[in-house]
């Protein structure tokens, strides 16, 4: 069956040419950038190749780029590192729709003595700065904050968050995962100390991320051994990946006018079509900036598993806020503090698209998404009654 | 994704019996929109009112949710009221060729509905299942995210023999959300685990050294291991050479600073229920 695949939130194809980049340095090129040889040496320009590609796609300096496995490892190594560095301060910022890289870590922390604030949001997912300004004191740490979110693609005003961690001395650490290729990003006037980044999210392959740090920001490494990254991130180099990460950066940025108009273009019919089909339906995050490319749908008196299982008979690959996918039993973190009413919150399916989706793929859902939900609610109970 | 049986699959893309009787005789209502699932069911009885004819149900819930009701109504009609009340929520699971374990909590959805229609429909009082917050409830809420009482959550762990809370929230929901009740879940799980069949009396006349071999291994087994499970951890017998029982943490229990304190508990248990001279050795395994 062909794929029709709206789940690049989740990851996305490695494009062709990124795959060709990386190919030689498998099994032909394989050297060690450390060794001293010719044969080492040839990777090494490689790697530097690909540490400026992903500086210019951030308007960041090479020097700031440490190479990573993934965006989970950035976000870990940050928050770790600004506690490390600032011992004094035991107050740590975050949200309360974080990815559970950040979240869980948090919450972790407060068992070892640290006191963490989950700032909310309000029903379109957006953050209250007060409430920001009324937690931040010169007890606090780090502020980790998202910069746009996952499940909604609700965008965070970075800089101006940005703006009040610096009055208070504090670092800035954002999980950049979702936005980056999707929104234009400048780390050369930003107020980021440091911004995780994952590879896979941007048509490079899983098992690479990179962590930006900002020149002069205290710094101590997650992972100790080796002089690798300039003793910042021990462990010898994933060099395919790195050189992956490079290509993939350097066609985001050629991409992102694109995913901004044409991309964008196909989300928002997709999301104009389901909802004057779909009675009883209703966009997470819809009052809010969103990524151009995520869609957040939820659908009254049903169930999102049972869509999601449906929608894959058709070929459909989405995602869902719902509890039963994940072996968790509430709806997803993120649609509970943006208090989505229970009647839609476990019924709420996440279209993410990328340069790849089509129109085909769009028709395709719009074709097949609306008797699947007349279907399940004409098993549910409730659908059954309210639709009367 | 879920590893779904593919009788699982066909049930959920084909469910049997979709809808509601008009003149039913017994309704059961459980769940709800909150808590992400609810099945109703509707039960048609013969002229007699013995024997079911007809059962039909509505689901709000996941692919296995929708499956379970499915196969629920399958297999309970042409029974007798007595012979569906019989009918187990391990029973509705095995009909699917199993559920994974995290789903179990669908076939016991399916079981308290034909429960509560069952028993609502003698003219008895609401079981003490708590999924339904519309019914009276006995005992205690354990589990407020789900609203789920203490006796419900023991009758699940007696039926299902179940030992640790994980499972428990696989069965039944309880302590899947906030995990506030997780503790108290641990406590009822040791109290069921307390009130299982008397242990067999202390020997007093000598042992044989292999009758004394398996003595340990069977209080290991089904006294010490459950407890262990309850908290997280578990542990393995390394080797017995006379009266010196030599065991190795595992899981949580491994690297754990009570862990002596846990070394004398399987002690003081083997010197109750085997031979008052035991020692046991902790040992790296």
């Amino acid at each position: 069956m062909k794929e029709n695949y709206l789940d690049n939130n989740a990851t996305t194809k490695v494009d062709e040419a990124v795959f060709e980049e990386m190919r030689p340095y498998l099994c032909e090129f394989y050297g060690n950038p450390s060794s001293m040889h010719f044969f080492g040496g040839q990777v090494q320009k490689k790697v530097d190749e690909a540490r400026k590609r992903v500086a210019a796609l951030l308007g960041a300096d090479p020097s700031e780029i440490i190479f990573t496995a993934c965006g989970t490892e950035s976000d870990n190594t940050a928050i770790r590192s600004a506690l490390e560095t600032f011992p004094d301060r035991r107050h740590i910022i975050t949200t309360r729709v974080e990815h559970p890289a950040v979240l869980t870590l948090c919450r972790g922390l407060t068992k070892k003595g640290y006191r963490v604030t989950e700032l909310g949001v309000d029903g379109a997912g957006r953050l209250d700065l007060d409430e920001l300004k009324k937690a931040i004191d010169d007890d606090t740490a780090i502020v980790s904050v998202m910069w746009a979110n996952n499940e909604t693609g609700v965008v965070f005003p970075i800089e101006e968050i940005g703006a009040i961690v610096k009055e208070q001395g504090a670092l800035f650490h954002t999980d950049a995962v979702q936005a980056v290729g999707k929104i234009p990003l400048n780390m050369a006037t930003s107020t980021v100390d440091m911004l995780s980044l994952s590879g896979h999210k941007l048509h490079a392959p899983k098992g690479i991320g990179i962590l930006y740090l900002r020149k002069g920001t205290p710094f101590r490494p997650f992972l100790v051994g080796g002089h690798q990254e300039r003793s910042r991130r021990a462990g010898t180099e994933n060099t395919a990946a790195i050189i992956a990460l490079g290509k993939a950066c350097e066609m985001a940025g050629e991409w992102l006018e694109d995913e901004n108009t044409r991309v964008l273009g196909m989300r928002d019919r997709l999301e104009k079509e389901l909802l004057a089909i779909i009675p009883h339906s209703r966009i997470n995050g819809g009052g809010a900036q969103r990524l151009p490319n995520t869609l957040s749908i939820a659908f009254e008196f049903v169930e999102g598993e049972a869509i999601l299982l449906l929608l894959s008979e058709k070929g459909i690959c989405a995602s869902s806020g719902s509890a039963c996918t994940s072996g968790s039993l509430e709806p997803s973190h993120v649609l509970r503090a943006m208090g989505v009413p229970f009647t839609c919150a476990h019924g709420s399916i996440r279209f993410s698209l990328s340069r790849f989706t089509t129109d085909e793929e769009i028709d395709a859902v719009i074709r097949e998404l609306p008797p699947i939900i007349q279907r399940l609610r004409q098993i549910s109970p409730f659908g059954r009654e309210l639709l009367k | 994704m879920w590893d779904y049986t593919d009788k699982v699959k066909e049930h959920f893309l084909n469910p049997r019996n979709v809808g509601d009787i008009p003149d039913a005789d017994a309704v059961g209502e459980v769940g709800s929109l909150a808590c992400g699932d609810a099945l109703k069911l509707f039960i048609k009885l013969d002229d007699a009112k013995e024997r079911i004819v007809q059962a039909t149900f509505q689901t709000f819930g996941c692919g296995s949710a929708i499956a379970s009701s499915s196969a629920l109504t399958e297999m309970i009609k042409g029974k007798t009221l007595d012979e569906a009340l019989a009918v187990t929520n391990q029973e509705i699971a095995d009909y699917l060729g199993g559920l994974p374990e995290e789903k179990m909590h669908c076939s016991v959805m399916g079981q308290e509905a034909l429960e509560l229609a069952i028993v609502t429909y003698r003219g008895g009082p609401a079981p003490t299942h708590g999924h339904d917050h519309a019914h009276e409830q006995e005992g205690e809420v354990v589990c407020k995210c789900f609203g789920l009482t203490d006796g419900f959550l023991r009758k699940v762990i007696e039926q299902n023999r179940l030992h640790t809370a994980e499972q428990v929230t696989h069965f039944t929901k309880a302590g899947g959300a906030c995990g506030g009740c997780i503790p108290q879940i641990k406590d009822i799980i040791a109290q069921v685990l307390g009130e299982q069949p008397a242990p067999p009396p202390k020997k007093q006349e000598k042992l044989t050294n292999l009758r004394k071999m398996q003595l340990i291994q069977e209080v290991l087994e089904n006294e010490v291991r459950p407890q262990l499970w309850a908290d997280g951890g578990d542990l393995e017998l390394v080797d017995i050479a006379g009266s010196t029982v030599q065991i190795a943490f595992r899981k949580a229990c491994a690297g754990c600073h009570s862990s002596g304190h846990t070394a004398k508990f399987v002690e003081q248990k083997l010197r109750d229920m085997v031979s008052s001279d035991i020692v046991v050795e902790e040992v790296e395994g």
